[in-house]
């Protein structure tokens, strides 16, 4: 095995875990109202056994958020069984359109945390790669990163996927702190290995990154 | 006596929820979804416990809990928390917290722990009344 490969094996299994644990205290949250609720229910039934009748409207609006819960912890577990499933393959077409969408998900909750918000671009054709989906997902997640430390006061980063003569690009934007970021923490030792690995780079522009990604390109290798 | 509390959760349907629960026991509720309206409150209102989420956007729990406890150093503050572990909670007792559960919390114990709360409140302003009378009665030379 390669020191490469070694570095991006290491950082990989980070960005699971901290994926993981993330979707872990989403679904916590989504268990809390619903245990709320479920005890709510039990108040009411006893409420309406001493007598005091329980409108049928709340009743419904009860039951409505049970059911919104339940489609939030669904959706949550989806997205877990997509980024689970994205080491089936070493190598995988893939639409960059989907990696987007994927990562944006598993993202939400950092961004929450430091009040930004994450916005899909705009989807536009099918953008399709032949790449190890994994490692690109956890390359998308360093440039995303970085691009939330670079938001400045716009506190939105749009992620855009778009199709280009050598494979494809995804476009981080609008980073107006970008200049005062530091060079020499992004993308660091695990994002370099990954754009060799994948055959990938890094274009700054002002007020925005752009990763070019290859149309083509094997596993990465051992 | 009633208790008064301030449920503090960036989750409007846990917060809504467990509020209702809660007014149903008579307890007075008042909510905020984010740190900083939950310290606006903290100066108007007089609680006997903050119910306090440790992970929020923006400003977490344990900075909440900072500002909250310098705002008033007797304030009690039960933190609620998604994974507690040894390290955060002896983190959030050393930081001035009175005690630390997990979600999803047993109402039950969760009001044990504010009528606890409440209790030791009272005892902190009957010392201090007691402190300000042996004051006054020095002075005087009583």
């Amino acid at each position: 095995m390669t020191q490469e490969s070694e570095s991006i094996g290491e950082a990989g299994l980070r960005f699971f875990g901290k994926m993981s644990a993330s979707i872990s205290h989403e679904i916590k949250n989504v268990l809390a109202i619903i245990n709320e609720i479920g005890g709510l229910l039990e108040d009411l039934a006893l409420m309406a056994g001493r007598g005091r009748p329980v409108a049928p409207e709340r009743l419904e609006t009860v039951g409505t958020k049970l059911q919104q819960q339940v489609q939030r912890a669904d959706r949550i577990v989806k997205t877990m069984n997509a980024f689970s499933h994205s080491v089936d393959e070493k190598s995988q077409a893939v639409d960059l359109n989907d990696v987007v969408a994927l990562v944006i998900a598993l993202a939400g909750r950092f961004a929450a945390m430091r009040g930004l918000s994450l916005v899909p671009g705009a989807r536009g054709e099918a953008v399709a790669v032949t790449t190890a989906p994994f490692h690109l997902m956890h390359l998308v997640w360093l440039c995303l990163s970085h691009g939330m430390d670079a938001a400045g006061e716009s506190r939105t980063v749009t992620v855009t996927a778009t199709k280009s003569r050598t494979g494809g690009e995804i476009r981080f934007a609008p980073l107006q702190g970008l200049a005062e970021t530091s060079a020499e923490a992004f993308p660091g030792a695990a994002g370099q290995a990954l754009l060799a690995a994948l055959g990938a780079e890094i274009v700054s522009a002002p007020a925005e990154l752009v990763l070019v990604v290859p149309a083509g390109r094997g596993a990465p290798p051992l | 006596m009633t208790e008064r509390v301030l449920l503090v959760d960036d989750e409007q349907d846990f917060l809504e929820t467990l509020a209702a629960r809660m007014r149903a026991r008579d307890m007075e509720v008042a909510t905020a979804a984010e740190a900083r309206t939950a310290l606006e409150k903290v100066v108007d209102g007089d609680f006997d416990a903050v119910i306090l989420d440790l992970q929020m956007p923006e400003m977490d729990g344990i900075e909440t809990l900072k500002a909250l406890k310098a705002k008033n150093p007797d304030l009690q503050v039960i933190l609620l928390t998604g994974h507690a572990t040894p390290a955060s909670g002896v983190e959030a007792m050393k930081l001035g917290a009175v005690d630390f559960l997990e979600k999803p919390a047993d109402l039950r114990l969760l009001l044990e722990k504010i009528r606890a709360a409440k209790a030791t409140r009272m005892l902190i302003a009957e010392k201090k009344t007691q402190e300000k009378i042996r004051k006054i009665l020095e002075e005087r030379s009583w």
